[in-house]
């Protein structure tokens, strides 16, 4: 009926939730609660916390059949929306932008950030990447730290 | 009403100002490069803008944002008319009649009637705005905490449940943005609330990072290593653009029809341009008398799914700037953005910043000149635009994006927070929960705690409250028919055989030949940040 594969998303979905809104609610009542009258700070989300693990439970329960009104649409398509490479190479590249922007400055953090971000895409050569990150970077450059003031410096280290 | 035109007239005069006028210009110009441009979503597109709107006025703002908006969706119709190749989920409808126009030489005329169907939806906007506006106000001076409270509930719930995908997963979502914005310094007592250590965090969570994040990163995580472009030649003259006289008797009524769908569903909070395009759609084929002409060039398959789009995309502002209710995504971004620049959206909007309202309605008809004018001698351009591969493009706008980011407060934690956000995003797909709720619910949850103490500071701890004033009641019982409706659905389902309900976006895209269902279905689910 459904393929195992989804059922087993909607599992993890559900365990996701449900860790998310115990470990809220945890903290939730780490701030004060207070009476409906006096709300504490962590009335508010101490409430969330419980809902989604409620929502949690609900989504565990009802994995099995059909809940997907609109899934119809997307059923032409195979797979899921996972891919991997392209995802972990555009996640580092903004990760090297914060890394290196604070130990090398724009130049650098940007060349970086295009650089492997492009090579995310299974069509660009090491090349491409390269001559992009390049021209991104001069243009970068012209528009934003010349033309706007943006006050990042070209070159820094900590 | 008289007040009304006078209002009108005012919002005319605000928005033809030089200086808002341009950040029209510049918004309706972007958002026309973006529709054409495939992977980037208007989303995406304002949350990178949304720095800029930080250092320009409330009004130009506005104007620039929502011009990004409405020009996204006349550029989508251009890229799905000429090359089959649909930007933005919307427009994966116009395709089907809009595509074998263009084989058969008449995609000018086709482009042609989408911009007429644009301008009599703005007008349409426009002439509903005057009218309700009044009800508006009158209802605005009623409305209290608990009202606020309710309503705002109710567009959660709506939001939460009409999205893609599954309700359940939808108000998983709509928590989790909640939560998101319950991050930071807390208004009433000064606790601070899930820093998690990071003194950056006191001040929360950085709503341009939030929704690049989300959207802007999930958009390219979708899409990189999927865009499959077939630029064939499309030459459009602009004479070609006029439709002949009996195309335009044709597509006449498929227009009001259109329009008067989109009306509908546009002040309905929740319900996404795509599923309204769908009914225009479906709507048009039963009405027609001659339903086979459908899917090979019936100009009507054209005129009514744009017409109910750009109608639904000006009458989306009413319940954003009337009632500080967002129906989507994009009216969160949009509302956060006017929180931003200090002003409290809400029924008082219309009355205590006549300028934002009314040159906004205004600004809608100017957009839609300044549109066609634009796209007229632009067309070519644009053609070829479509051509630029995406894998050149998506590294820019990463890049693009990270700089959007620092510059709003010159910091790198915000950046990663964009890190951060992309990677729950990422997770949220694999898992195919949908992402918008999270806007929603992030933009709207620091007003509806407040509301809520307040409500129930004045009604003594009491939560009947919200049911025993009958405008809130009302909302309340609104919010119980859509969990309803939802259970009942849930039901219908779970007992076997294809419910009506289900099948108005399925029997249009399934009835149409199995070779459009690869581009339904990877729009479809490119379409999951975006709708």
């Amino acid at each position: 009926m459904i393929p195992p594969r989804l059922r087993s998303k909607d599992y993890l979905g559900a365990v996701l939730m449900i860790s998310m809104g115990s470990a809220v609610a945890f903290a939730g009542f780490g701030y004060r609660i207070g009476t409906l009258t006096a709300m504490g700070a962590g009335y508010f989300p101490t409430v969330l916390g419980i809902l989604m693990v409620l929502v949690g439970l609900l989504i565990g329960l009802t994995a099995a059949p059909a809940l997907e009104t609109g899934r119809v649409v997307a059923h032409g398509h195979g797979s899921s929306a996972f891919e991997p490479r392209a995802w972990g190479f555009i996640l580092a590249g903004i990760a090297a932008f914060v890394l290196l922007g604070t130990y090398g400055g724009f130049v650098v953090a940007s060349f970086a950030c295009v650089f492997i971000s492009a090579l995310g895409d299974r069509q660009n050569s090491v090349r491409d990447a390269f001559a992009l990150a390049c021209l991104i970077v001069a243009a970068g450059y012209l528009i934003f730290h010349w033309g706007l003031g943006l006050q990042f410096e070209a070159f820094r280290w900590g | 009403m008289h007040q009304s035109l006078i209002d009108l007239w005012y919002g005319f005069g605000v928005a033809l100002q030089p200086h808002n006028l341009m950040w029209s210009i510049v918004g309706v110009l972007v958002g026309n490069l973006i529709g054409v441009l495939p992977g980037m979503g208007a989303l995406t597109t304002i949350s990178m803008l949304l720095p800029l709107t930080y250092v320009i006025p409330p009004v130009p703002a506005i104007l620039m944002l929502a011009g990004i908006f409405y020009g996204s969706q006349y550029g989508g119709a251009i890229g799905a008319i000429l090359l089959n190749l649909p930007s933005h989920p919307p427009h994966a409808v116009t395709c089907l009649d809009g595509y074998p126009m263009t084989r058969a030489g008449r995609g000018g005329a086709a482009l042609g009637v989408t911009m007429m169907a644009s301008f009599f939806a703005a007008s349409v906007g426009i002439l509903v705005m005057i009218f309700l506006s009044p009800l508006l106000v009158q209802i605005a001076f009623k409305f209290e905490p608990a009202e606020m409270c309710s309503i705002m509930l109710l567009g959660l719930l709506v939001g939460a449940t009409m999205s893609r995908g599954s309700p359940l997963k939808g108000i998983a979502m709509t928590l989790f943005g909640l939560l998101c914005g319950v991050v930071g310094t807390d208004v009433t007592s000064g606790t601070i609330r899930y820093s998690l250590g990071f003194s950056e965090l006191s001040d929360g969570v950085e709503l341009g990072a939030l929704c690049m994040g989300l959207f802007g990163i999930a958009d390219f995580l979708v899409n990189v290593n999927r865009m499959t472009l077939n630029p064939g030649d499309a030459k459009v003259s602009m004479r070609d653009m006029r439709p002949t006289r009996k195309e335009l008797k044709q597509a006449f009524f498929p227009m009001l029809r259109g329009t008067l769908v989109g009306t509908v569903f546009g002040a309905m909070p929740g319900t996404g341009p795509t599923i309204t395009t769908f009914i225009a759609y479906a709507l048009e084929r039963k009405v027609s008398k001659t339903p086979d002409r459908f899917g090979k060039g019936a100009i009507e398959g054209v005129a009514a799914p744009e017409a109910a789009s750009h109608s639904k995309t000006q009458v989306d502002f009413i319940p954003t700037m009337s009632l500080g209710i967002p129906g989507d995504a994009v009216m969160a971004l949009l509302l956060g953005a006017l929180i931003i620049k200090g002003i409290q959206p809400g029924p008082q909007l219309i009355t205590e910043h006549r300028d934002i309202f009314w040159g906004l309605v205004a600004s809608f008809w100017i957009g839609n000149v300044l549109l066609v004018i634009m796209n007229v001698p632009l067309i070519g351009v644009w053609v070829k635009m479509l051509q630029l591969p995406y894998r050149l493009l998506y590294p820019a706008a990463v890049f693009f994006i990270c700089i959007g980011v620092f510059s709003t407060k010159n910091s790198l934690f915000d950046v990663g927070q964009v890190a951060v956000f992309g990677v729950l995003g990422a997770i949220f797909l694999a898992l195919e929960f949908p992402v918008s709720p999270i806007v929603l619910g992030f933009v709207l949850g620091p007003m509806l705690e407040e509301n809520f103490r307040r409500a129930l500071l004045i009604s003594h701890g009491d939560l009947a409250i919200f049911v025993e004033r009958p405008i809130s009641a009302s909302f309340v019982a609104l919010g119980a028919l859509v969990v309803l409706f939802q259970i009942v659905s849930y039901l219908q389902l779970a007992r076997g055989p294809r419910v009506s309900r289900v099948s108005v976006a399925s029997s249009s895209s399934e009835r149409k030949d199995r070779s459009d269902e690869p581009i339904l279905g990877r729009i479809a689910l490119a379409d999951q940040p975006d709708d």
